[in-house]
């Protein structure tokens, strides 16, 4: 599909490329001008990162483990290139109350290992997520099911959620404490991954060599060589909507962008899904028609705790609005990330289901500095700024490339707004982190979300509502928390999306985190690939791409 | 002699624990609690936090914390990373290649050093000497990772004589760059370390008297005023080599080496306790050693030193 804006020109010179390149004897049909055919007996090489925990679904946190699980394993539905659910395992889903569910699997699905995929497969995995002893990290996806807190608690010795049944071999039934009608959506993230038996009996060694049911499989024991590289090859026993168009996906690892990149340029890496900052403005130059801009369902924040003095109130709610029509967000985005990022309107992102760019309040995201400064000052007249402890914006400094664009905000807005501000590094992103959990925050802090599952409620719930673990800003808003209550409650997803928007107009009003922009995912592939295409989450959907 | 090695043995001892101790009290200073770069972004619930904490020995104070890893590696086990991998395990894996690029780096700059740094002392003032003095002088000028990045550019990217990258194996011919660019520094100082000794020495009296004496001068050059002129070099190399085995964080990161430099690096911004202090004890237990190596040599090039 990418083909499809391609000049003439450029598809006759790629045309001729590619029979020149025909004479040096390679035999293979290549794609030309509609990108669908392909070598399936490539093996594609890729960047990775290390996985940081053993490859348990619940034990994962992070993309370098998550996107290798997402391969290997495969849950009750997966989503699409456009984060559509698809059915996997499952054959179907069923409620009546978006409380009680009845799930029925399909019949005769097995993991890599010739054991079968039950019911029991989801319901032991689930439960060894969500029990205390285990310390799983990802225990909080199963927050929704009843009896979670019991399990959850800490010292806790119950090893089960009363809400799960299993009812046969390939029907269970899950009970949530409250009626949720987005949950399906979260059945395709990582934690919901079934496991076979041999999981249980001893994760330690399961982590390092796992056998899943997905597209994927281990290339033999010990394909996972620690800070090298992980090799997979196409798993036989699966049949599904992601089978696998190539010989397999070998994850390379590196310790930064930059030196994949130069093994991207020279041919030596087959697909790079993020390109460094410092290539950013050259490498649609340098790779031409291999690279990609693809949106995904990520944002970035500012956030501001309520605890600040200045910004809890009536007029730290006119100070969060000036600060936010202060900044010239299409400046930033196009000047420092060379239209890599799309200003945001709204707190989720353009590619989920329910997206509306025009709520009511988005004004408020739009730059504006005269009405910033009016703001301001209406502020300044319910209570002065204190000017002996001027408002830094944090952000960490030992990965991502935050200080550029945070030095371009706080410049709009001491322009605008004249006031003293300026950005914080903090050495390392753990630093940040532990002063946010602890609420010891002296100022503002950066904040970046990429969803877990295609839905609004992942950008709104578990940042903002009271409560929750994510929520920096300490924000609490007994109108807001109703909203998303009855947004999950809703009978079908469009009302719940209705919610969930409506739900948004008081953020947008609040401001209790700052929307700056949407991410772009931009990456490049080699010579030697083809139909390569990114999610809707902004991994690249591997098992589709084919060799030349 | 023996005596003497076994008494700078004996003296690892107290080292050892200074260094664990210092190390790990830094480590445990850093701000910022451990569990919330495991848990990124998102956050545990305190329930996951605490088991955490638990696991890592981390709901402690200090000395226990300490002396539960002292213990550990009394009893040789060095315990696991934040990402439950043993400890031991992790080093014996990024160890040899660091130990590979290291020998080769120290291999190039002594050899290269050496050689030039002689023939530009024996003709101190020629064109030889100015030409080589004034490019080791750039090379010392320009921070390396310009010098990596513009290598990795030119070599493995435009003529594509090798891969840019170190793959997994670390193979000779891939590790060669590499070291190329972390000797190259150290190749300045050997050669302007060795051409000063050198142009010292050719005017000794025991040259002039080898000269008298009718010896060739070939013997005289690598006899007399070489083996003479080598100490003050072994004495950087020692030191260097010690250097080099800590992994250089910068070179490892840009050919994307799997060694120690890397793992450290990793380690510290995820305040893993346990695993930096294990790296770099491990780092000055070599570091002791190769002095300990260096002292020997003195005695073999002048005889005058004896040790008892």
């Amino acid at each position: 599909m990418r083909f499809t804006r391609t000049s003439k020109m450029l598809s006759v010179a790629a045309l001729a490329a590619l029979s020149l390149s025909a004479c040096g004897g390679g035999s293979s049909e290549s794609g030309t001008t509609s990108g669908t055919t392909g070598s399936t007996d490539a093996v594609i090489v890729v960047d990775g990162s290390e996985p940081q925990n053993p490859l348990i679904p619940t034990s994962t946190n992070e993309v370098g483990g998550g996107e290798i699980l997402d391969l290997i394993f495969a849950g009750l539905v997966s989503y699409d290139a456009d984060g559509k659910p698809q059915n996997e395992m499952a054959e179907s889903i069923e409620t009546e109350d978006a409380q009680n569910y009845t799930i029925k699997l399909k019949e005769g699905k097995t993991f890599s290992n010739g054991d079968p995929v039950t019911a029991s497969s989801f319901v032991n995995a689930w439960n060894y997520g969500a029990a205390a002893k285990n310390a799983q990290l990802a225990s909080y996806f199963f927050e929704s099911i009843e009896g979670y807190d019991e399990a959850s608690a800490e010292g806790s010795t119950v090893e089960t959620m009363s809400g799960l049944t299993v009812v046969d071999d390939t029907t269970f039934t899950v009970k949530l404490s409250q009626p949720e009608s987005d949950w399906p959506l979260r059945l395709g993230y990582s934690a919901f991954f079934p496991l076979p038996d041999s999981a249980l009996e001893d994760p330690a060694a399961f982590g390092e060599n796992p056998i899943g049911n997905g597209p994927y499989k281990f290339a033999s024991e010990g394909a996972w060589q620690h800070n090298q590289q992980i090799e997979l090859v196409p798993n036989e026993e699966y049949e599904g909507p992601q089978a696998a168009q190539n010989a397999g996906v070998t994850f390379k690892i590196y310790q930064n962008d930059t030196t994949a990149y130069q093994d991207l340029i020279s041919d030596n890496l087959d697909v790079l899904k993020t390109i460094p900052t410092s290539d950013i403005k050259n490498f649609k130059n340098d790779l031409g028609e291999r690279s990609i801009e693809s949106p995904y369902a990520g944002n970035q924040t500012i956030a501001i705790p309520y605890y600040l003095p200045n910004w809890d109130g009536e007029a730290g709610k006119l100070r969060r609005q000036a600060l936010s029509m202060a900044i010239n967000r299409d400046e930033i985005t196009e000047v420092i990330f060379n239209n890599g990022r799309t200003p945001a309107k709204d707190f989720t992102a353009p590619v989920l289901d329910g997206y509306d760019e025009n709520l009511p309040g988005s004004e408020n995201l739009e730059y504006n500095p005269d009405e910033a400064k009016k703001l301001w000052a209406e502020a300044e007249k319910l209570e002065p700024y204190d000017e002996s402890q001027p408002l830094t914006i944090g952000y960490n400094a030992d990965k991502g490339d935050h200080k550029t664009w945070v030095e371009a905000v706080v410049n709009n807005i001491k322009n605008n707004l004249g006031i003293e501000i300026s950005g914080k590094p903090y050495a390392t992103f753990k630093e940040a982190r532990t002063e946010a959990t602890e609420e010891t925050l002296t100022g503002a802090l950066r904040a970046g979300w990429q969803a877990d599952y295609p839905s609004l409620y992942n950008f709104l719930g578990p940042i903002y509502a009271t409560g929750a673990g994510s929520n920096d800003a300490r924000y609490s808003n007994p109108e807001f928390d109703q909203q998303l209550t009855d947004g999950l409650a809703a009978s079908s997803v469009e009302e719940g999306n209705e919610a969930m928007n409506k739900a948004q107009e008081q953020l947008l009003e609040d401001l209790p985190a700052i929307p700056l922009w949407y991410q772009v995912a931009q990456g490049g592939w080699s010579n030697n690939v083809d139909n390569v295409e990114f999610g809707w989450n902004g991994v690249p959907l591997y098992y589709a791409i084919t060799g030349k | 002699m023996v005596w003497y090695i076994v008494r700078r043995f004996l003296q690892l001892i107290p080292v050892f624990l200074g260094a664990t101790l210092l190390v790990y009290f830094l480590v445990f200073s850093l701000p910022g609690d451990a569990t919330a770069a495991i848990c990124g972004e998102r956050g545990c619930t305190p329930a996951v936090v605490a088991g955490l904490r638990e696991q890592y020995n981390l709901d402690q104070p200090f000395w226990i914390q300490y002396l539960l890893y002292l213990k550990g590696v009394l009893t040789f086990d060095l315990g696991t990373n934040f990402s439950g991998r043993p400890i031991a395990t992790i080093i014996a894996e990024v160890f040899p290649t660091t130990a590979k690029l290291a020998i080769m780096a120290l291999v190039i700059e002594a050899v290269f050093g050496i050689v030039f740094g002689l023939i530009a002392g024996l003709r101190k003032g020629r064109i030889f000497d100015s030409s080589v003095l004034v490019l080791s002088l750039i090379v010392i000028a320009v921070p390396i990772f310009v010098l990596g990045f513009l290598m990795q550019f030119l070599i493995g990217v435009k003529l594509q004589w090798t891969n840019p990258t170190v793959s997994g194996d670390a193979t000779f011919t891939e590790l060669l760059l590499p070291a190329v660019v972390l000797g190259l520094v150290s190749f300045a100082y050997v050669l302007r370390l060795t051409r000063t000794s050198i142009i010292e020495n050719v005017n000794a009296d025991y040259v002039r008297t080898a000269t008298a004496k009718g010896l060739s001068r070939r013997r005289v050059v690598v006899v007399h005023v070489l083996r003479n002129s080598l100490i003050p070099v072994v004495t950087f190399l020692g030191a260097d080599l010690g250097a080099l085995m800590g992994g250089a964080i910068v070179t490892e990161g840009i050919f994307n080496v799997n060694g120690v430099g890397n793992t450290l690096y990793r380690a510290v911004l995820n305040g893993d306790g346990p695993m930096v202090v294990s790296i770099v004890t491990f780092l000055i237990l070599i570091f002791c050693l190769a002095n300990l190596l260096v002292d020997l040599l003195y005695a073999w090039l002048d005889p005058r030193i004896r040790y008892a």
